[in-house]
């Protein structure tokens, strides 16, 4: 790529950086900064704010506790036979490509009163799971399930096998072989996965507000509570969704170099 | 489990290796049968794909063994995990661990069966013994090849093993330095003092480092000497072959 870039190829990337800037920029240039403590402050802000990062935190940890085994199986899955292999692939990719509203609707027909699981839940211990504060929960690991695993994946497939037969030739038990060598080596891309995992369940909107609703301190998350404050407090909209732009300048920044692969300077 | 740190000159007296190992890799089945004594390295030697390293995957215990045995001297290895057999293992491409330093690399044996401060300690002789001091905080992607490979090696010797293994020990260095490189590791060799088995398909390696050569096609031996004898009546074309291209 060396030389200049011709100028139809430069302005198509100019205009395509200001698709990706401008928007933000507006947002911070716009925003009611003067008001922002007074905004930031109200019941229903922090009402969403608390409701937001205590779903996320949870959607991330179960990710976590689901996501790295599953991640460890698809690793595996490398020697598999093509046709299996493929489909456990597709079927961790799902989310990625679903409109999240369509995942909605599709955990409500699974889980709702007359779904085949809802009704079992409801029957045997009296749980209703859609439009609850555990609804938010299951459709933000639904969408961001699937940033965990192959995070972790690719950071256990890049992880060299023979370093722990290495480990081994040189005494270490199984146990300080997954210690000293293997943790240390997959712990970055478990930490990237989560942070990718929870910015994505702190913006899930379309299946939570399909699966969950929007009842305020239940199920109304920041990204809701900004969606419906647009029609009524254009003010309180953008101050909440500058709370959900600073989340994200801060994951990029301190996931910079090391984790993003897209973001590596 | 002996308490006394490893050092570099702690060289007692050394047991054999005798080695009579099956092992299937694929459809290749390889059987090599050899005793090793110290003081007397082996080359094993053979084109690419003859199963050379899979012959030391079995002996350090990595892989199965189909059928067979390896001892120490009068210590049975079948069944031992890689960790209890005391063998040294050199990587192809030295597998060092690159979350640590050369330090911490070099002090890993020492780390796993104890303390870390106790560890770092010990590494110093090794440090110094293989010019690797100046370079102790410094990571694996940020050394030279030859300087990897004394990692690797400070780093398995360190673990005070009765028998060395070294898989195409030069086959990852340039090719300026491996002369050089290769006039130390038999230094460092002669120094360990205990039996040695290098692969290589290298007769200036064999030369070098090895008294004696053993010849693995397509999983089978088919001669064994010296190189002097591989020369005076070479038993199959790729011999001949391989002794005629190193006289250039």
């Amino acid at each position: 790529m060396a030389g200049r870039l011709s100028w139809p190829v430069a302005v198509a990337a100019g205009i395509a950086l200001a698709v990706l800037v401008l928007p933000p920029a507006a947002l911070v240039l716009r925003a009611p900064w003067a008001d922002l403590p007074e905004l930031l402050a109200r019941e229903s802000v922090i009402q969403a704010l608390v409701l937001s990062f205590a779903t996320a935190t949870l959607a991330t940890a179960i990710c976590l506790v689901l996501g790295v085994p599953l991640a460890a199986l698809l690793a595996r899955a490398a020697d598999w036979p093509t046709l299996p292999r493929r489909v456990l692939r597709a079927a961790v990719t799902v989310p990625l490509v679903l409109p999240p509203v369509v995942g909605g609707i599709a955990m409500l027909l699974l889980l709702g009163r007359r779904g085949p699981i809802g009704r079992l839940l409801e029957e045997w211990f009296g749980v209703t799971v859609p439009f609850t504060t555990g609804a938010v929960v299951l459709a933000q690991v639904f969408v961001s399930l699937p940033f965990l695993v192959f995070a972790v994946e690719g950071a256990l497939r890049s992880a060299d096998r023979r370093t722990e037969l290495a480990a081994a030739t040189l005494g270490a038990s199984r146990w300080q072989v997954f210690r000293f060598v293997t943790l240390p080596l997959v712990a970055p891309g478990v930490a990237a996965g989560a942070v990718l995992c929870f910015t994505r369940a702190l913006g899930e909107f379309g299946a939570t507000i399909t699966f969950a609703g929007s009842l305020p301190g239940v199920t109304r998350t920041l990204p809701i509570a900004s969606y419906l404050a647009m029609q009524s407090d254009p003010d309180e909209a953008i101050a909440l969704a500058l709370l959900l732009l600073a989340v994200s300048v801060i994951v990029l920044l301190g996931l910079r170099d090391r984790w993003l692969p897209g973001v590596r300077a | 489990m002996t308490d006394a740190a490893a050092r570099p000159d702690a060289a007692g007296p050394r047991p054999a290796l005798h080695a009579d190992v099956v092992v299937s890799r694929g459809d290749l089945e390889i059987a090599a049968a050899f005793d090793v004594v110290p003081r007397h390295p082996l080359a094993v030697i053979g084109p690419n794909g003859a199963g050379k390293s899979s012959v030391l995957s079995a002996i350090a215990g990595l892989v199965p063994l189909e059928s067979g045995r390896v001892r120490i001297g009068t210590r049975t290895l079948d069944g031992l995990p890689p960790e209890r057999r005391r063998i040294g293992l050199v990587f192809q491409d030295y597998v060092l661990f690159p979350h640590l330093t050369v330090r911490d690399n070099v002090a890993f044996a020492t780390r796993m069966r104890g303390g870390r401060t106790a560890a770092r300690a010990a590494a110093d002789p090794w440090l110094e013994r293989y010019g690797l001091a100046p370079l102790a905080g410094r990571y694996p992607a940020e050394l030279s090849g030859g300087q990897a490979q004394r990692v690797a090696l400070a780093r398995a010797l360190a673990a005070e093993p009765e028998v060395l293994l070294l898989d195409e020990p030069m086959s990852a260095l340039d090719v300026e330095v491996r002369a050089e490189m290769r006039t130390e590791l038999a230094t460092h060799v002669r120094e360990f003092g205990g039996a040695t088995v290098l692969v290589t398909h290298s007769p200036a390696d064999a030369a070098a480092l090895a008294d004696s050569v053993l010849v693995l096609e397509a999983g089978r031996v088919t001669q064994r000497g010296t190189l002097d004898e591989l020369r005076a009546a070479p038993a199959t074309p790729y011999v001949e072959r391989m002794l005629a291209a190193s006289a250039d």
